[in-house]
């Protein structure tokens, strides 16, 4: 049997994505169905003193829903019981869901939901981080002695990095459907990338036990971590205007409402100083991290380890302090975004490298060779890196891919000779990230997912992990086929739906494929060893299959096999200390940027990016390329185009005419490689592809601005405002009398 | 009464002439494979075509359809609908998929009008439509790759 795994098989639901055939929430005709708008607070902070109905609007058909109308308690469940499904009382930023409206016509609902009067107290919002009192929480990690370290070395390198916020832009907004059974049991459709969450946030709120709630997966239209969390407010909201109503209900949200209200990537201050030898070993690195969490607690602390757990970059420095801390303001709570937290802490650890480089005048590809970590290094935590560290070679490869060094020459002759239109420039950046949860994280979770042999002789994979572009299904598919040595096309995937799937954990993490991945590969050699049992082998045609799987099967409709998350042995992780094996595994990039500047308008052009990685084995060339091509694009939007605003806590544009997101004329050619150094435990050695390929456009972008123009750049996006506002400041330092 | 033309049936509407087409394709006519993803003619994703033109059904009011054609990603005609789809898979296009539509029927037009397009021409006609995951250079390829098999195809 031909080997799937390691080839590109086309994607499992390629050909409906094409035909206007999938079925996104808002596609399904739900008999009966009204529609639900969401009425929210203007101000970032206050107290509601009521909310009345304008006497003047007829009224007829509308359903009105309110906190006092949820059966259980008011929270949505994620990690801290802090947040409201619907604010009672004290509003805590700006488009707050205060109240809900559903009526059978779409407008008619608008309409309803501007004449639903809420009375408020304005206080005295908090909305610089800076500022805020309250930290939703807080690390340190120590290694070594910094404060001797920094003391040791030949020089002092310091350095303060800032980075906005950042919307997903998933060009479906978020929306969901929600009804009753006749016997109960609340339904709800929608667009997510966690079932198991929506699950787990949904029974406390209607006071149901976990058969009566089932949550199914639509087909979705990006997610980027912008469907982690939010999906449980929405799902929550119109499950309770289905209750109140008696009728499903589905709320779909416009543009504007879905980038003024829901979750944004954190933003983050963080601040460097690094001791350095002459030759460039890193003998010290004391990193401080300020995120702004927003209102509620949500994923912040989680988004907050994983960004502190890479503020060092991927590098082996002997004495390394990490402060962090995640802190409340009255700004829509900010939440899971691919990378999550990383992005942010990397981009202020490589452009620092970069820094350090001009410092004491090395060659940055040199001085990162010197300190990257690979087989044997320590990591900040303890963790001992003793397998599959592929930094090295993806470097290497980068920067051969890019020419980076002769482009470097060759653009410094173009940049030295004044009467050129532009600089030219190339810079680069090494990152890692990490596959899976961190530390414990997998354990707690404890996750599940089953194949299964129908008595029709269907293969099935049974997982919660949700498709919503990464290639989910087809992964699944390929390490099935393999496991089995069976037909790629032989095997299929269950939908998402809790009344059908085990709880593999949410689709976040890069998680799927190393983890998850990995589960379905254990199951499946399961189903492999009792056909093998019963048969001697696997059957390889489908009427042996049918055959056996009526053996297999007896009186049942199917045979499952189901897996559970076990911890890798030699890993230990101490949650209390915050020491260990972080992750299983780190996949690594290199990212080469390469880019030109206008010198009348300040105008970024990017012409290519050469990203490397090793993310251990491929299981599928293609789709991973996608990722990367994709996330790539998403990064260079961070760097340079994203740009939301923000006054007294309300987005200022919160519309696609002003938060610009790149379009194919800002996505340069990009040369993708990988150099796989496969991982012992992941399925057939894979490591995690979603999340990597955010983490070093950015800091290889603001370097490759510096190579340009001699600017730093320190503070995202890195827009030609900015870059002129640079070049004033250089030639007129303000201290300069 | 808006008569039209919609993926080569005749029909005679009542809705409200000012009603945008998208909402009368997806609402009434049950036709969903043309997507909202702003409603103000900034991403593309609720491509059609009126009369052979690429248009945004979400900025259109049915009153602009008026005694014209209107095709959908459904009506899309089999040979330029399975060229393109062909090539869409064969670059491993979509991802989530959810702007695909709007950017098979934008290159649709493309291919008739210029049918061996330059980057430039490519550019010129997609730069408009967003795809949030990415899917750009992959769009690119597969829109050379459809227009050699459709040339393929007439030879
Ligand atoms: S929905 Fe029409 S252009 Fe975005
Ligand atoms: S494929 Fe997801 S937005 Fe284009």
């Amino acid at each position: 049997m031909a080997h799937v795994v390691g080839t590109s098989a086309r994607r499992k639901e390629g050909p409906e994505k094409l035909s206007g055939h999938a079925r996104y929430v808002d596609d399904y005709r739900i008999p009966g169905c009204l529609h639900g708008v969401t009425v929210r607070a203007p101000i970032a902070r206050g107290r509601i003193l009521g909310i009345a109905r304008d006497p003047a609007f007829d009224w007829d058909g509308v359903v009105i829903a309110t906190a006092e109308d949820i059966p259980g308690p008011n929270v949505v469940t994620l990690i801290e019981p802090d947040q409201p499904l619907l604010a009672a009382g004290e509003v805590r930023h700006a488009q707050e869901p205060v109240a809900l409206v559903a009526h059978a016509d779409r407008s008619r609902a608008y309409q309803a939901a501007a004449h639903l009067k809420v009375e408020y107290e304005s206080l005295q919002p908090v909305i610089d981080p800076a500022q805020s009192e309250q930290v939703f929480k807080s690390f340190l990690i120590e290694r070594g002695d910094v404060v001797a370290g920094l003391a040791a070395g030949d020089l002092v390198v310091e350095g303060t990095y800032t980075v906005p916020h950042q919307e997903h832009a998933y060009i479906e907004n978020n929306a969901a459907a929600a009804w009753f059974e006749a016997d109960g049991t609340l339904v709800v459709l929608a667009s997510m990338q966690c079932p198991y969450y929506v699950h787990k946030a949904l029974k406390p709120l209607f006071d149901l036990p976990a058969h009566k709630v089932r949550i199914v997966q639509a087909v979705t239209g990006g997610g980027f971590g912008g469907k982690e969390e939010y999906p449980n407010m929405i799902a929550g909201h119109a499950a309770l205007l289905a209750k109140k109503a008696g009728r499903p209900v589905k709320i779909v949200y416009d543009r504007h409402e879905d980038m003024l209200a829901t979750t944004k990537r954190h933003p983050a201050r963080i601040r460097h100083r690094t001791a350095v030898k002459r030759d460039g070993t890193l003998v010290a690195q004391d990193v401080d991290v300020l995120m702004d969490g927003g209102a509620y607690l949500t994923l912040s602390p989680v988004v907050l380890s994983r960004g502190t757990l890479h503020a060092t970059g991927p590098y082996d420095c002997p004495n390394v302090r990490i402060r962090s801390r995640v802190v409340a303001t009255h700004t829509p709570p900010n939440g899971a975004f691919r990378g999550f937290g990383a992005p942010q802490t990397l981009f202020a650890a490589e452009l620092h490298m970069e820094r350090i480089a001009e410092a004491i005048g090395a060659d940055p590809v040199a001085l990162r060779r010197k300190n990257l970590v690979r087989e044997g290094s320590t990591l900040a935590v303890g963790q001992v890196l003793r397998e599959s560290v592929g930094a090295l070679q993806a470097l290497d490869e980068c920067a051969k891919r890019s020419g980076f060094r002769d482009k470097r020459r060759e653009y410094a002759r173009w940049n030295w000779r004044k009467d050129q239109p532009t600089w030219k420039g190339i810079g680069l950046a090494v990152v890692h990230h990490g596959s899976g949860f961190t530390g414990s994280g997998e354990t707690h979770l404890a996750s599940r997912a089953a194949v299964a042999l129908t008595r029709e002789g269907a293969i099935v994979v049974l997982a919660a992990s949700t498709e919503f572009g990464q290639g989910t299904n087809t992964m699944f598919s390929q390490v099935t086929a393999d496991t089995l040595g069976l037909p790629y096309d032989w095997i299929t995937v269950e939908t998402p739906d809790t009344s059908k799937v085990p709880d593999s954990g949410p689709t976040v993490a890069s998680r799927t494929c190393m983890v998850v991945g990995r589960l379905v590969r254990q199951a499946a050699l399961d189903l492999k060893a009792a056909l093998v049992a019963e048969h001697g082998r696997v059957p390889h045609t489908r009427a042996h299959l049918r055959e056996a799987a009526l053996t297999l099967c007896g009186d049942a409709a199917e045979r499952r096999f189901e897996r559970e998350y076990e911890k890798p042995s030699g890993m230990a992780w101490d949650d209390a200390t915050y020491r260990g094996d972080a992750y299983e595994a780190y996949s690594y990039a290199a990212v080469a940027v390469d880019l030109e500047i206008d010198k009348a308008t300040w105008e970024v052009t990017v012409h290519r990016v050469t990203s490397v990685q090793d993310i251990g084995t491929t299981v599928n060339p293609l789709l991973a390329e996608g990722q990367v091509i994709g996330g790539t694009a998403q990064a260079l939007g961070y760097a340079l185009l994203e740009s939301p605003v923000y006054k007294d806590g309300v987005m200022l544009n919160a519309q696609l005419t002003n938060y610009v997101i790149p379009t194919s004329l800002d996505t340069p050619e990009m040369d993708v490689a990988f150099v796989p150094a496969p991982y012992s435990n992941g399925p057939f050695g894979a490591k995690g592809v979603g999340e990597l390929p955010m983490d070093g456009p950015p800091p290889a972008v603001a370097a490759a601005v510096h190579d340009a123009t001699g600017l730093w750049i320190t503070d995202l996006p890195i827009l030609p405002e900015r870059l002129a506002r640079a070049e004033r400041e250089r030639k007129a330092p303000r201290n300069r009398k | 009464m808006t008569r039209l033309t919609v993926n080569g049936k005749r029909l005679e509407l009542d809705a409200d002439p000012s009603m945008p087409l998208l909402w009368v394709l997806r609402e009434e006519l049950r036709l969903t494979g043309t997507r909202f993803g702003c409603g103000m003619s900034l991403c593309g994703a609720c491509t059609i075509h009126l009369d052979g033109e690429a248009v945004r059904s979400c900025v259109t009011p049915l009153s602009a359809a008026e005694g014209r054609h209107v095709t959908t990603i459904e009506g899309l005609s089999p040979g330029v609908s399975s060229a393109v789809q062909r090539a869409w898979i064969a670059e491993e296009v979509p991802q989530c998929g959810y702007c695909q539509s709007g950017q098979i029927m934008c290159a649709a037009v493309l291919l008739r009008e210029k049918p061996q397009p330059s980057d430039a021409d490519i550019d010129d006609a997609m730069s408009g439509n967003l795809c949030r995951c990415g899917t750009y250079q992959r769009i690119r390829k597969a829109i050379h790759r459809a227009a050699k098999d459709i040339a393929g195809e007439k030879a």
